[in-house]
């Protein structure tokens, strides 16, 4: 058989461990720009001691051979130590942090306020006019949030993108 | 650490240290400011030869023809900004077609780094997708390590082209020199072992067989003579055809009664049945390249396929393969032998000898076949200039280079191979202009042997300025234009897909390329009609000089078999010499190139 076997798109979270040095994420930007590869959210950050490796995170979608493709191309730069597809390698955790700012009065405002409640955002600054919120979850959860802040005022957000990990004692 | 670790020398000097460390011994590079203290550093010592070429992509190009015919990293030297950017074509070609290459280039000092500074590019940027890895040295005290990780990145994995970006004042500034370092490196560990449950599971599936074909690549060549060696041990084990591709040829010999050929869009009739009809396919160092595979639902339908890659992602990328196997081809093919001989299971070699039955009638078609008429002043036949001079040089072992258009597929086809690294041409990009400085490089590698580049009229034109590179080292470089008077291959295909509009192919005004090579001190020979062309060829081989022979083939002949873009391996068509089967151009197959 042939060619792409499953047509089938997919989301993926992939964590790749680098060498922190300069160049690296163009490296990596470049790879999935150059093989017209989705980014659906891209993080980065040194994670040791001493900075000297970092962790991209990345949310892509493609299918199985793509995903595939995608994980072996960030293998063969020289600055990756491991490359992980944390959505298939086991259950993991996902996580981002958004903060939102709702512009509005009134009984808008209470509602919005009332709506944060429920969602565990925090109110981080406000105004009489305005509010920012600071919301940690797992994407849907601050897209279902950003949904309901549409109507009430919504008027910017900023979203760090994903940050991931397995489960249980597994590290990449 | 021993005394003389301890003073500091130049950033220059330590550059070159490490060069030696690494074994270099020639580089090809073109002088400016940025690399001036190399230049110095150069001077003053006898270690390192320098070949001045004339332009800097001719530089990794003949770099290129050094590594791939020796097996060692080629390496380049040129200047920051124009000297960076011009060199970007090789760098690229390098990288499509797996050629182990460091390229040194200048910078301008780092405090001026994004200034905009004369002659300052952003070269790390612009090379990024146009290298296996680049670096810019910021610290002197990085230099010696850099220099020694650029060397071990290029030539093993999959070798490619490494760039070493140098500040102008990390050439000046002392800097300590360090060995090597032992143990490797810290995050990039190419996998070379095959995994033996694989080969083992690969045995199994060969040895059940009824129809296997081997499909050998130029992964082949990159593990060296002995990967070669092992390669006709086990063709010879199995009894399976073997097919190559164009990278390929020379891996496994012509003369081998099991060679089909090359495969692909100009391969043979047999090699590309065998390819459609097989059951057990084995890739053997080979990327399914789209000229190789055609069209992808169509491609060897029905096969179980075994692919050994030392690069993983270049294994299930454009087709699925049964038996994945990531490791160094020579390894595998050891690990095959050996499986094979340990394997109790008997093969069924009454259906292999059917299988060859059916490969014979195939080859019996003799799909190169053309017409060369011996009548006084007929004209030549490109395949026939090939054939002759493949008859009248193969007692030389020649090294031959080639441009990019027909005459390289009938290079492919009519030159026979029967050693590795003997062929040198740009596959995976295909740039004109790549076959003199490659034969350069060659030349400079073995300045005893016999040298050639077989070249369009076209394509010579792209790098002709490296004639004054041969007559200042007195390079016998042999130039063997088949010169149809048109760009052949842009000819061919306008004839076949966009109706005969020969839309800018016709090769207008050229030079008198007898004159041309006199003007740079070679010799100039011609040959007009059939009854010349032995003797060009014979006053050509016997020539110690760099010579230039125009050999004024058939304009119209075009390069068959054919497989068109987005065709089948079995929609191949067949030349004028045989009652076409047209294969139908599918409008999708009319985007591919
Ligand atoms: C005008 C024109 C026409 C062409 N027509 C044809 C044609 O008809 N037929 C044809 O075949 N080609 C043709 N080509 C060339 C084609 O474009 C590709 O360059 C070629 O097919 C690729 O060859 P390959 O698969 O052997 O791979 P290469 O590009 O040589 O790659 C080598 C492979 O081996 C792997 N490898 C490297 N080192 C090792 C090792 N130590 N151990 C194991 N694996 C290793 C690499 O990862 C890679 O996958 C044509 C080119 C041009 C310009
Ligand atoms: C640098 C570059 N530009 C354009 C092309 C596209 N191209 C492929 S073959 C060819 C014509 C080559 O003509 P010639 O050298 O005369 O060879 P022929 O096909 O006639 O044998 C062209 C323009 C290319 N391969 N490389
Ligand atoms: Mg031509």
């Amino acid at each position: 058989m042939n060619a792409i076997v499953e047509q089938h798109l997919r989301s993926a979270t992939i964590s790749v461990l680098v060498e922190n040095e300069s160049g690296v994420l163009a490296r990596v930007i470049g790879l999935f720009s150059g093989r017209g590869y989705n980014i659906d959210s891209l993080t980065v950050a040194p994670v040791e001691d001493d900075r000297r490796k970092s962790r991209i995170t990345i949310v892509t979608s493609g299918t199985d051979l793509v995903i595939e493709q995608i994980k072996a191309q960030l293998d063969r730069l020289v600055p990756v130590y491991r490359v992980s597809d944390l959505s298939r390698e086991g259950p993991h955790l996902a996580r981002e942090l958004a903060l939102i700012k709702v512009i509005g009065a009134g009984d808008k405002r209470l509602e919005a306020l009332r709506l944060a409640d429920a969602f565990r955002a925090r109110v981080i600054d406000a105004t009489t006019e305005s509010f920012v919120f600071e919301l940690t979850g797992a994407t849907d959860k601050l897209d279902a949030f950003l949904d309901l802040m549409r109507p009430l005022g919504l008027a910017e957000v900023s979203r760090t993108g994903v940050a991931a990990i397995a489960r249980g004692t597994r590290t990449i | 650490m021993n005394a003389v670790n301890t003073t500091a020398t130049s950033g220059a000097e330590t550059l070159l240290r490490a060069l030696k460390a690494q074994g270099v011994e020639v580089i090809f590079g073109y002088p400016g400011g940025a690399v001036l203290p190399i230049y110095d550093a150069l001077f003053q010592q006898n270690a390192i030869r320098h070949i001045l070429v004339r332009h800097e992509q001719a530089a990794v190009h003949a770099a290129e023809g050094y590594a791939r015919s020796t097996g060692k990293v080629g390496v380049v030297l040129v200047t920051s900004g124009p000297g960076a950017t011009n060199a970007v074509t090789g760098l690229v070609d390098a990288l499509m077609d797996s050629i182990p290459i460091v390229c040194l280039t200048g910078q301008v000092p780092t405090h001026l780094i994004g200034n905009d500074a004369f002659q300052e590019a952003d070269t790390t940027g612009i090379t990024r997708q146009a290298t296996k890895h680049n670096y810019l040295v910021k610290r002197s005290e990085d230099l010696a390590r850099i220099v020694h990780e650029a060397f071990l990145v290029a030539r093993t994995g999959r070798p490619g082209p490494v760039l070493v970006d140098l500040p102008k004042d990390i050439l000046i500034n002392p800097a300590l020199y360090t060995e090597p370092a032992t143990g490797g490196h810290r995050s990039y560990r190419p996998r070379t072992e095959p995994d033996p449950a694989r080969i083992a599971e690969a045995v199994r599936m060969i040895k059940a067989a009824k129809r296997p074909v081997f499909y050998t690549g130029g992964g082949i060549i990159n593990a060296g003579p002995q990967a070669a060696e092992l390669l006709i041990e086990f063709a010879q084990l199995t009894g399976a055809p073997v097919t190559s591709t164009l990278m390929g040829l020379g891996a496994f010999p012509a003369s081998n009664p099991a060679f089909l050929g090359m495969l692909g869009m100009h391969g043979t009739y047999e090699a590309n049945l065998a390819m459609h009809g097989c059951d057990v396919m084995v890739n053997l160092g080979a990327r399914f390249d789209d000229r190789v595979t055609g069209r992808l639902n169509a491609f060897a339908p029905g096969s179980k396929k075994i692919q050994v890659d030392i690069d993983p992602s270049n294994i299930n990328k454009n087709i699925v393969v049964d038996v994945p196997i990531v490791g160094d081809a020579a390894l595998a093919l050891r690990a095959l032998i050996d499986a094979w001989k340990r394997d109790t299971a008997r093969q069924d070699r009454s259906a292999l000898a059917d299988w060859w039955r059916r490969i014979e009638v195939w080859r019996a078609k003799d799909s190169l076949k053309f017409t060369q008429s011996f009548k006084k002043g007929a004209t030549i036949k490109p395949q026939h200039a090939i054939k002759r001079l493949w008859e009248m040089t193969r007692e030389r072992e020649a090294f031959i280079t080639t441009e990019v258009g027909q005459h390289q597929m009938w290079a492919a086809q009519h030159y026979r191979f029967d050693k590795p690294n003997r062929w040198m041409t740009s596959g995976g990009l295909g740039t004109m202009g790549y076959g003199l400085p490659a034969a350069m490089g060659v030349q400079i590698a073995h300045p005893d042997a016999l040298v050639i580049d077989i070249a369009g009229e076209a394509s010579i034109l792209m790098n002709i300025q490296e004639m004054g590179t041969l007559a200042q080292y007195r390079l016998p470089v042999k130039i063997f234009i088949l010169n149809n008077e048109y760009m052949g291959m842009v000819r061919q295909w306008q004839e076949l897909l966009h109706g005969g509009r020969y839309s800018e192919s016709y090769s207008a005004a050229l030079p008198d390329f007898v004159k041309l090579a006199e003007s740079f001190h070679a010799v100039g020979l011609r040959a007009s009609t059939i009854d010349e062309l032995d003797g060009v060829i014979a006053a050509m081989i016997a020539s110690d000089r760099p010579v230039i022979a125009d050999i004024h083939v058939d304009p119209k002949e075009n390069c068959f078999p054919m497989i068109p873009s987005g065709a089948a391996h079995n929609e191949m068509i067949l030349g004028p010499e045989h009652e076409s089967e047209a294969a139908g151009i599918t409008d999708e197959g009319l985007v591919l190139v």
